[in-house]
């Protein structure tokens, strides 16, 4: 007796749990519509209200975006201090539900919109407006104590990294003829992070498909530890986590197949030549938010001026000043929907999409 | 062994037990002991040695971030600047709400189930379900708290659906401890009170929780001193979240003390990880100065019977 009650106790709790874990839908905020009456006259105002701005901003999205959404609202709050702007860490990829779902007023992002997140918006009526904002390189790491390489091709990190290695390329004597007879350990992002998602599309040419094989952790600076320990180790993250790590390990230049190896660096990711491991990073402005509250046009139009001094402070590769101004054009002329189609077009340079849209 | 005993038949001496010859060896003995009492003294010493480890190097880390700035000023890209403002106000606005709501939900339930409840299936089920409660990994009440609280309610990523959700976290806690402390309180002091005519509810409220405040106040101040070092179910209810503003009232975004550490330990630049250990410090402060007020309310309120 006492059993059967003790496990149909534990099934009810259990069930419970499960049915709360099930997504509600949210109602989404009643349109705000800003009028006022001057002398009898109803003036339906699309300029901005003089005097103090007010107000508070929603932002979510990828963790590799928000230091700089920090740094910019830091100083938007600095000068507007009515204004307050929380900066959520979701990922990329939880941060579009919360878009999509008109949660939130802008997303930060690591890659371009999805089909699938394309389809939720839709759903929903959320018109976005995306904007890149910095550039971020992934660099390739291995363990100074390693003299071998200086440069992988991509063939050669597809070798290592596509799912069909997975227990067979264990050696680097098998990454290229001359190696010498060593084990090779991996190191790299965990699988929900937008870095995975770009290194995977990129180099083995497919968003996710990798071997499963190596060791996996979503903090960056457990992978500089390991990277840092193991002089047999091979590694991908964020360039912004090698910059600050530059003694403990080795950069190693890319030859996209064209001969020329190419180390990252804040020029070579700028310009296209360190590829296809340089990936734009962008926020997404919900445009029916950003038409309505005067605090999100304000900061979006200072994001975009002030990119260019604080994204190097926290890191990151600014955009040239003229995509700066392409995306402001773009912010200004309310032009929604991703120039991306829902489909990662690595090797394509941002400038050339942006300008083929004006 | 007397020649009575050997001069029997074989199958009686099988039926009889073999007489008990004590040996003294007291040396072997004495050896023994000490061993085992080595293994102990390892075992603590070991436990000690990791915890003044980690607490040496989380001062070294820390103590040179540990600066006025540190308690005035919001979190910064600029380590140098920065600061554990709006954290500190979350925690400490978090731990205010949840105990003004978990202690009379808590010690009442407890209070119930000890004295009061009937002991039937129905008790029995709540109180099976009670216990396996409190051994709940605490993500799944943020899982709880997220589709309850945040998207049920509607309550948002605010403080108030945080302050629930750590409610939910630490209630089977409090009922367990509270049940504890009543249960400490001898049977005779009940019977003496309803032999001279106490109602149930006068015999609890003038007797039984007289003497078990103390048990149930260390209990409900443990069971908090869990919840503000909690980071997992407010990170799941989505309160990772930079905040550069106070903290306006419980309908206000928040953020608390182990995610800015958490959130500061995953920065690329070191001078960040050193400010996560003068965070770290700060939390500990907060702990022991609450485990502390624990130990005083336990030596002002206990009474003996």
């Amino acid at each position: 007796m006492s059993r059967v009650l003790k496990v149909s106790g534990l099934l009810i709790v259990l069930a419970v749990l499960i049915a709360a874990c099930q997504p509600t839908p949210t109602a989404t905020p009643t349109p705000q519509v800003f009028v006022t009456v001057v002398k009898e006259q109803v003036v339906v105002e699309v300029t901005p209200t003089p005097g103090p701005v007010e107000g508070t901003i929603l932002v979510d999205g990828s963790s590799t975006v928000a230091p700089i959404t920090m740094a910019v609202a830091e100083e938007f709050q600095k000068q507007y201090p009515e204004v307050r702007v929380p900066v959520g860490i979701s990922g990329t990829g939880g941060g579009f539900k919360k878009f999509c779902a008109g949660e939130t007023d802008i997303q930060d992002a690591s890659r371009p919109i999805k089909k699938s997140e394309i389809e939720a918006c839709a759903k929903n009526n959320i018109e976005y407006i995306e904007l890149p904002v910095a550039f971020d390189g992934l660099a390739v790491m291995v363990n100074p104590a390693n003299d071998f390489v200086t440069c992988l091709t991509v063939e050669e990190l597809k070798k290592i990294w596509e799912p069909e290695a997975e227990g067979k390329i264990t050696n680097w004597s098998q990454v290229r003829a001359g190696f010498p007879d060593r084990p090779l350990t991996l190191y790299g992002p965990g699988v929900d992070s937008g870095t995975f998602d770009y290194f995977t599309e990129a180099i083995v040419g497919k968003a996710k498909a990798s071997r499963g094989d190596f060791l996996a952790s979503e903090d960056d600076n457990v992978l500089v530890q390991g990277i840092a320990g193991d002089p047999n180790a091979l590694g991908y993250f964020g360039l912004a986590y090698y910059e600050e790590n530059k003694d403990k390990l080795k950069l190693v230049a890319i030859d996209a197949g064209d001969g020329k190896c190419v180390l990252p660096s804040p020029e070579t990711v700028a310009n296209g030549t360190y590829k296809p491991l340089s990936r734009p990073l962008f926020i997404y402005v919900n445009r029916a938010r950003a038409d309505q509250k005067d605090e999100i046009n304000l900061f979006v139009k200072y994001y975009l001026e002030n990119a260019k001094k604080l994204v190097p402070e926290v890191g990151y590769i600014p955009l040239t000043d003229e995509l700066y101004s392409l995306a402001l054009q773009r912010y200004e002329k309310r032009i929604v929907g991703s120039v991306f189609k829902g489909e990662a077009q690595v090797g394509m340079t941002l400038a050339d999409l942006l300008k083929a849209e004006q | 062994m007397t020649k009575g005993i050997q001069q029997t038949t074989s199958s009686e001496r099988r039926a009889l037990p073999e007489p008990f010859i004590f040996e003294p060896n007291l040396d072997r003995r004495k050896v023994i002991a000490r061993i085992w009492e080595s293994v102990a003294l390892i075992a603590i010493l070991l436990g000690i040695g990791m915890l003044l480890t980690l607490l040496v190097r989380v001062f070294l880390d820390g103590l040179p971030y540990l600066r006025p700035q540190l308690f005035t000023e919001f979190p910064s890209r600029f380590p140098d600047k920065a600061g554990l403002r709006s954290a500190l106000q979350g925690s400490i606005w978090l731990m205010v709400l949840t105990a003004l709501i978990s202690f009379p939900l808590g010690v009442g339930a407890g209070i119930y189930l000890e004295e009061f409840a009937p002991k039937n299936v129905v008790t029995r089920f709540i109180e099976i379900n009670v216990a396996n409660l409190a051994g709940v990994p605490s993500i799944i009440y943020g899982l709880l708290g997220l589709g309850l609280f945040v998207r049920g309610l509607g309550l948002g990523r605010s403080l108030i659906a945080g302050v629930l959700t750590m409610t939910l976290v630490i209630l089977p806690v409090i009922i367990v401890s509270t049940r504890e402390a009543l249960r400490a309180v001898p049977t005779s002091i009940r019977e003496a009170a309803l032999a001279l005519g106490a109602s149930r509810w006068e015999m609890v409220r003038d007797h039984v929780l007289v003497y078990s405040m103390g048990g149930i106040l260390t209990g409900m101040i443990l069971a908090l001193s869990r919840g503000i070092g909690e980071t997992a179910p407010l990170i799941t209810i989505g309160a990772l979240t930079y905040i550069a503003f106070d903290l306006r009232g419980p309908l206000d975004i928040f953020t608390v003390l182990p995610i800015q550490i958490f959130n500061w330990v995953s920065m690329p630049q070191e001078a960040f990880h050193r400010l996560a250990a003068s965070g770290i410090i700060v939390l500990l402060a907060v702990l022991l100065s609450m485990n502390a007020l624990a130990i005083w309310l336990r030596n002002r309120l206990q009474k003996r019977w």
